[in-house]
């Protein structure tokens, strides 16, 4: 039996896309399979460390020098640790492992201008990627990074601050419009106390600024304190109809879908929170693999940037255009822009980052050109004359080097062009690609003009 | 001439040169459709603006009394009248108020408030109820009121990255340009016209990739006819190097190129102070200040303001009691600002927020912010408010 299309499409929801080796030499292999292969290749945790100093922790200055040094090597950390995690999402093994991370990143959106606590967020989003969802829970929320960017930091005795307690309902857990005013003052007062050190950046609890009075939290009153909160919003089902929400938009499809959501809550809570059985459950489900939920979701920036990275083999001699790609396409990796993350969905597409889409594939694979021989009018080849000449700029700054020797040669010979455009595009085929794909003039204008479709921004 | 030169030089003079023949018709409907040639200005606050530390009611004891830490000290207030006061941050916008160039409205909000953010950003850009979910802004309804005349995208433009919810509607919706140039030359690449071609009845449905291809096809379009157009105007007023200047200049640009847009989208962030808010909150202040009063003087400059009007606001106010962190939590009303050379009522439109009647902490709207849109709507874009947001309101005498 040939499972191709149910394997890429799998691969491109669990993974960041599948090379044609392993699709080539495998179709004939069960989902079953496939799931279980995914789940162990994710067993490895490697954290991210290229970040190995707190800036925080240089002693305070006035001098101008000083202080323009500390923050170049702030920018300098920040770019560090985005692109080595862009890398280790193209390249590590641990495919489902950094697509789930990538979720959490984006449902506990943190932006603070550290990034050795960002650092340290992202790997507790990672260990716990396809864990239990209490422990990332309150491993994220007792993060410096989050204490600092929620302000739960500033949160004491007598001088409640909400905003943790407001997002940890409304964005993490919960969902708007299942509790209420009071519940957030309620809970903001047991959340006090929860800190770090500013040192050690660890957590810590600190008795003396807790507000240890009575709290009525959800119809409930005792002296809660912050563990307590979590448990009683977990008990809540809502929570995991949230999160079964949020990940069935970026699984299966953007529009939702409430009788699998319902079935992906029910295992969710059953299962006291455990990540890894609802994706189990969601990967070897037969309505995953229907028509109308393949090749139908906007690829995040991001996962445009590693699919394309990860299946052309791409070595970045110049670091700084992911970053400026990230910027253009409207995803810059540890920037949020706020504490809702990035809205997804449609709102990666308008107008400019479209256009910038659509020419990143010919940018990053042939410094800027897509190849056109053979097909332009006299106007297009006065316009080509004039782009060639900015070709060398182009490479100069860009510096993406694509392995096509080893893209080609997982490629059969004799493998007909338009099963080649099939394996690289979700969505089917229509007849103006196929014409495309006919009349370029060899197979790696083919593939740069492929990546160049609409089509392509699918998956 | 060499052939290459006589075709390089003709794709300069002409920029429809290249368009591919399908998209000309799309081009050619819209020219000249537009009625009247005001231009609306919104910029955004996001985060969620501390209208009592913007607009200072420094003759009220309560307010000193729940802001003993941040409250802004009399002898800094900008005295506007004896209620009220600019931030001192704001004192780039003295001189608009003394010219008569500046309303500001007070206490603007909306029955039961929703202090998260996102559902209150929300509820602003699209014009609903606070239990009511809309999914078009009241700008994107707006453009699909008037799709017959004012086709193109283009009528609305976010000079930004992204786009707004408040700038798409269920047919129509704005463009994001925040650089022309750059846009252009994305759009110029002949292999483009190919993947567009045939696409227009096969591919747009509702889809995603229908949406896709209907983005392609109209930015493609409209990237030309911004380009070609801006072009035409240099800016010669100084403009502060932030980036909201940055943006009010191209938006000066386009006005002044004669750009037939309509609505302008900006926005600026850094808003949300919990903690450690005057001097935060004093920086993003000032900084939207002197990029609106640099604004507002090179329209008056190139003859402009009377036919623009700009309108600011935030998604809600702070808590009026101060925090122990020297910041302030998530509230409720706020303040709208307009400015333009035909205002109705310069100056402070109506009472200043009443600290002694509060609820749960918070201030108590007085004016709803669809009754400044309806004013907008009816006045400014000639469109009946009650077409767009879905019910009559009565509206202000702003403008």
């Amino acid at each position: 039996m040939n499972n191709a299309r149910q394997i890429k499409h799998l691969y491109s929801r669990a993974g960041f896309g599948i090379r044609f080796k392993e699709l080539h030499d495998h179709e004939s292999a069960s989902i079953r399979k496939k799931v279980k292969e995914l789940f162990k290749n994710s067993e490895a945790d490697q954290h991210i460390t290229v970040v190995t100093e707190n800036i925080d922790l240089r002693p305070k200055t006035n001098d101008p020098e000083v202080k323009k040094k500390n923050q170049e090597d702030r920018n300098q950390q920040d770019k560090d640790l985005n692109v080595a995690w862009l890398k280790q999402m193209a390249s590590s093994d641990a495919q489902l492992r950094e697509r789930m991370t990538l979720f959490w990143h984006n449902h506990f959106a943190c932006n603070i201008n550290n990034a050795y606590h960002q650092q340290q967020l992202n790997n507790i989003e990672r260990t716990y990627a396809l864990g239990n969802f209490k422990t990332l829970l309150t491993a994220v929320s007792q993060s410096p990074a989050m204490l600092q960017f929620l302000n739960n930091q500033q949160n004491v005795k007598g001088h409640p601050n909400e905003n943790f307690a407001r997002e940890l309902m409304e964005l993490f857990t919960l969902g708007i419009g299942h509790y209420t005013e009071q519940d957030i003052k309620e809970s903001a007062r047991s959340f006090t106390g929860w800190h770090f050190d500013g040192k050690t950046s660890q957590y810590t609890f600190v008795p003396r600024i807790h507000d240890d009075g009575q709290k009525t939290f959800m119809g409930k009153t005792a002296n809660f304190c912050g563990e307590d909160i979590i448990d009683i919003i977990l008990s809540n089902k809502q929570t995991a109809v949230f999160i079964c929400t949020k990940l069935y938009r970026y699984l299966v499809n953007d529009a939702p879908d409430q009788t699998n959501i319902n079935q992906m809550a029910d295992v969710f809570y059953q299962a006291n929170y455990e990540i890894k059985p609802l994706l189990e459950y969601v990967f070897l489900s037969d309505w995953f693999y229907d028509d109308k939920n393949i090749g139908v979701i906007i690829k995040s920036p991001a996962q445009l940037l590693v699919s394309l990275t990860r299946q052309f083999y791409i070595d970045y001699h110049n670091p700084d255009v992911l970053l400026q790609f990230q910027r253009t396409l409207g995803q810059v990796l540890f920037k949020p822009p706020n504490v809702a993350g990035w809205p997804g969905g449609r709102a990666w597409i308008d107008s400019s980052s479209l256009m910038y889409r659509i020419k990143i594939a010919s940018t990053l694979l042939n410094a800027g050109v897509i190849d056109f021989t053979g097909k332009a009018t006299p106007e297009d080849e006065a316009f080509l004359a004039a782009t060639h000449k900015q070709q060398f700029n182009v490479i100069k700054r860009t510096q993406a080097v694509p392995d096509w020797g080893r893209f080609l040669q997982d490629i059969p010979l004799d493998m007909p062009r338009i099963q080649v455009a099939e394996f690289m595009l979700e969505p089917k085929l229509n007849q103006a690609v196929i014409d495309e794909v006919n009349q370029a003039p060899d197979i790696k204008s083919m593939v740069i003009q492929i990546a160049s479709t609409p089509e392509y921004q699918l998956c | 001439m060499k052939r290459r030169d006589f075709l390089t030089k003709s794709m300069l003079a002409s920029g429809a040169f290249m368009l591919p023949a399908f998209l000309k018709p799309f081009e050619a409907l819209a020219i000249n459709d537009i009625t009247g040639h005001k231009n609306l200005v919104v910029i955004q606050l996001s985060g969620g603006n501390d209208g009592l530390n913007t607009i200072i009611p420094y003759c009220n004891d309560i307010y000193y009394q729940k802001r003993k830490n941040i409250g802004i000290k009399v002898p800094d207030v900008i005295t506007l009248n004896d209620m009220q006061g600019l931030n001192p941050n704001l004192a780039a916008l003295k001189e608009l108020y003394d010219q008569g160039w500046m309303t500001i409205v007070n206490s603007v909000g909306y029955p039961n408030p929703d202090r998260s953010h996102f559902r209150s950003m929300d509820i602003w850009q699209t014009g609903s109820d606070s239990n009511q979910f809309l999914t078009t802004g009241w700008i994107g309804r707006y453009l699909d009121a008037n799709r017959q005349t004012l086709k193109n995208p283009y009528t609305a433009m976010e000079v930004d990255d992204t786009l707004s919810l408040a700038m798409k509607g269920e047919y129509m919706k704005g463009i994001a340009v925040s650089d022309p140039n750059k846009l252009f030359q994305t759009t110029r690449e002949p292999f483009f016209k190919d993947i567009v071609r045939d696409h227009e009845a096969q591919h747009l449905s509702e889809e995603n990739l229908g949406y896709l291809y209907k983005t392609m096809i109209e930015t493609y379009s409209s990237a030309n006819y911004i380009q070609q157009t801006s072009k035409t105007y240099n800016v010669t007023a100084q403009y502060p190097a932030t980036g909201i200047g940055y943006q009010l200049k191209n938006v000066s640009k386009f006005i002044n190129s004669g750009l037939e847009t309509r609505v302008y989208y900006v926005s600026l962030g850094g808003f949300d102070t919990h903690a450690g808010q005057q001097g935060q909150q004093g920086r993003v202040l000032k900084t939207y200040a002197d990029a609106v009063a640099a604004f507002v003087k090179d329209l008056k400059q190139t003859g402009k303001l009377d036919d623009t009007l700009i309108m600011t606001f935030s998604e809600f106010g702070r808590r009026v009691e101060e925090n122990a962190s020297a910041g302030t939590d998530h509230g409720t009303a706020s303040n709208v600002f307009l400015f333009g050379g035909k205002l109705q009522k310069p100056g402070i439109f109506n009472d200043a927020p009443d600290l002694a009647d509060l609820e749960n902490g918070d201030l108590k709207y007085k004016v709803d912010f669809r009754d400044v849109y309806a004013n907008v709507l009816d006045k400014w874009l000639d469109v009946n408010n009650s077409d767009i947001l879905g019910k009559q309101y009565q509206g202000l005498g702003l403008v």
